[in-house]
């Protein structure tokens, strides 16, 4: 029995939806502790982290949940809805016009549906992947701009579907009225955008709210955002729900600052932060990609992740996708999934079918663990020395994916302590400029030019000797095994390599984060 | 006068629909719509005609001057 309400109930002790905040708090508290030395020795933990590291209740909400659970993304499907078109605010990076179908980020759509037709969606996609797990309503607009459809949308769902985890992403304002509607549908992820907590900086990011039938700007409104931002994400952790912060990193304007929202989250139960680049360019005709508004490099963003990880668990593997994004993270099967193709579906929801795949999915991520524990032996050798690696991968923790093949490449950052995954690199063309093969390569190594080796499950003659030429070791003997395992083998060739003289370890460069359209979202 | 909607800079949004004071705000045509006769420019509602302070886009919701201004009762 997975009825989510059940589950719910049985962690809480009560079937009335709260819980004992002081509890709550504490088991958070504990929780972080495993976050919090200094020496960069600490467990892994929070969304890189395993059943081990948290407890029990908190691994029950989270290991199947791809946006809270690194872990999880890589087994688990998540899909949005795109039935909350309106917002109240305004946002700096986002243009409500710009409507192209390849595009690939948040508050982007390509129609938006009625609750019932949510409802058949959400069915008809689970039915077809049984990992997906997860309906989220992340707009395009607020979820809770919207409250009548999203919570019709939600209801619905949990009737045909209990399984399936809800939850919501939203800005924040309008959250405080909505808490405990929110409770009350065993909605147990809620992420919140928050970019600032001083009013001084937020003027810069939104130029309005809409706030008691008025349009507020500037300080004004920033201050009534980030003081409902706070109360609402208090409310939440009062209730036993997790809190995931988004921020999307703004160089010259929120950069530093976001080193002080992760405080100011952190010490209110956030349960974890997502730091994300700025998504920026002329042709999206936002404001900050009017007015030439850079967005972060990838130094600068792992700079900044790493400085807020000694506080609090950090996601990376965030792939800002589309309000209506369907499959795994990095993957989007939304055009499989259109209005007309879901009202022609005979959909016959099969739980026994969807619970018998994710416990197999289960045996599989344990023996991924097993397969990690057994290389962690001698990497004392590596003193300081830490670097990254790029993997193409399809998913499922394995090297299985040709470079040529790739769309975005996961980072890993290789060190005394194990791998860890930092984050990916899209590698996807862009929708102008008309780039060719050749050039195709150029964006690849731009992308990981930090990077000391990419692992392929096969590569070319041609780029094999390009990347070479770039400084990045391509590697394909680890087709087909788990990366993390297959990472700490050769890092500790490496290491060998190193100790005799063989080669000398050289720091690499910056890496740019992929801007612009989506030339095929196929 | 009323408020109309310029059709090619409507994204579809929904927003304003809801917050009509007179329920003059429908879709119609893959756009949103302002009835002329229903439109009081949310005077004796609101300070500020709330289509306008909601709209996503600038100058999408306008006043359209073919329609002779609201008269309060």
């Amino acid at each position: 029995m997975t009825d989510l309400g059940q589950e719910y109930s049985e962690m809480t002790g009560d079937t009335g939806g709260a819980v004992d905040i002081g509890d709550i708090m504490q088991k958070m508290a504990e929780h972080k502790g495993c976050g919090t030395s200094s020496d960069g020795g600490k467990a892994s933990c929070g969304s890189s982290g395993g059943p081990e590291d948290m407890p029990p209740e908190i691994w029950e909400k989270v290991k199947n949940h791809p946006c809270y659970s690194e872990e999880a993304h890589h087994h688990y499907a998540r899909m949005h809805v795109a039935v909350a078109p309106a917002c109240n605010i305004q946002c700096n990076y986002c243009n409500r016009k710009y409507d192209c179908a390849n595009e690939s980020r948040p508050g982007v759509v390509s129609e938006r549906l009625t609750p019932e037709q949510a409802s058949k969606k959400v069915l008809a996609v689970a039915s077809t992947i049984p990992q997906m797990t997860v309906l989220g309503i992340a707009g395009p607009g607020d979820p809770l701009a919207n409250p009548q459809k999203t919570f019709e949308t939600f209801r619905l769902i949990s009737e045909v579907a209990p399984d399936i985890k809800l939850c919501l992403s939203t800005n924040g304002l309008a959250l405080p009225d909505w808490v405990d509607e929110i409770a009350k549908y065993k909605v147990d992820h809620v992420t919140i955008t928050i970019n600032m907590v001083d009013p001084e900086v937020g003027q810069h990011i939104y130029p309005w709210i809409f706030w008691e039938n008025k349009r507020l700007t500037g300080y004004e409104a920033a201050k009534i955002l980030t003081e409902r931002q706070m109360l609402g994400l208090e409310m939440l952790t009062e209730r036993g729900i997790l809190a995931k912060i988004n921020s999307v990193m703004i160089p010259g304007i929120n950069d530093k600052h976001l080193v002080e929202v992760n405080k100011a989250v952190k010490s209110r139960g956030a349960f974890l932060h997502n730091i994300m680049p700025l998504i920026s360019a002329p042709e999206h005709g936002t404001v900050f990609g009017l007015n030439g508004q850079r967005g972060p490099s990838a130094q600068e963003l792992k700079a900044l992740q790493d400085e807020c990880e000694g506080d609090m668990n950090m996601m990376r593997h965030c792939r800002q996708c589309r309000a209506d994004a369907v499959g795994l993270l990095g993957e989007d099967r939304s055009a499989e999934f259109t209005t007309d193709k879901i009202m022609e579906m005979e959909v016959e929801y099969d739980s026994e079918g969807r619970k018998a795949y994710q416990q197999a999915v289960e045996a599989e991520r344990q023996a991924k663990v097993a397969a990690k524990a057994d290389e962690l032996d001698g990497l004392e050798k590596a003193g300081d020395i830490k670097l990254l690696i790029a993997v193409a991968t399809k998913g499922h923790g394995i090297i299985n994916e040709h470079f040529g093949h790739a769309k975005e490449f996961q980072i890993y950052e290789l060190s005394g302590t194990g791998a860890k995954f930092v984050g990916h690199r899209r590698v996807d063309l862009y929708c102008q400029g008309g780039y060719g093969e050749e050039d195709a390569l150029d964006t690849v190594i731009t992308a990981i030019n930090d990077c000391h080796a990419v692992f392929v499950a096969k590569i070319g003659g041609c780029p094999k000797a390009d990347l070479q030429a770039a400084g990045i070791e391509p590697v394909d003997q680890y087709a087909h095994e788990y990366i993390e395992a297959s990472a700490l083998v050769w890092f500790k060739d490496y290491l060998a390599k190193v100790e005799s003289g063989e080669i000398e370890h050289i720091e690499r460069g910056d890496a740019a984060i992929r801007q612009g359209a989506l030339l095929s979202a196929g | 006068m009323s408020y109309k909607i310029v059709a090619s800079q409507c994204t579809n949004c929904t927003a304003c629909e809801a917050l009509c004071p007179n329920t003059a705000i429908s879709e119609a045509k893959g756009t949103f719509v302002i009835d002329p006769a229903l439109c009081t420019e949310c005077i004796g509602h609101f300070d500020t005609p709330q289509c306008v302070a909601i709209c996503p886009v600038d100058d999408t919701c306008v006043i359209d001057p073919s329609v002779p201004r609201y008269q309060p009762a």
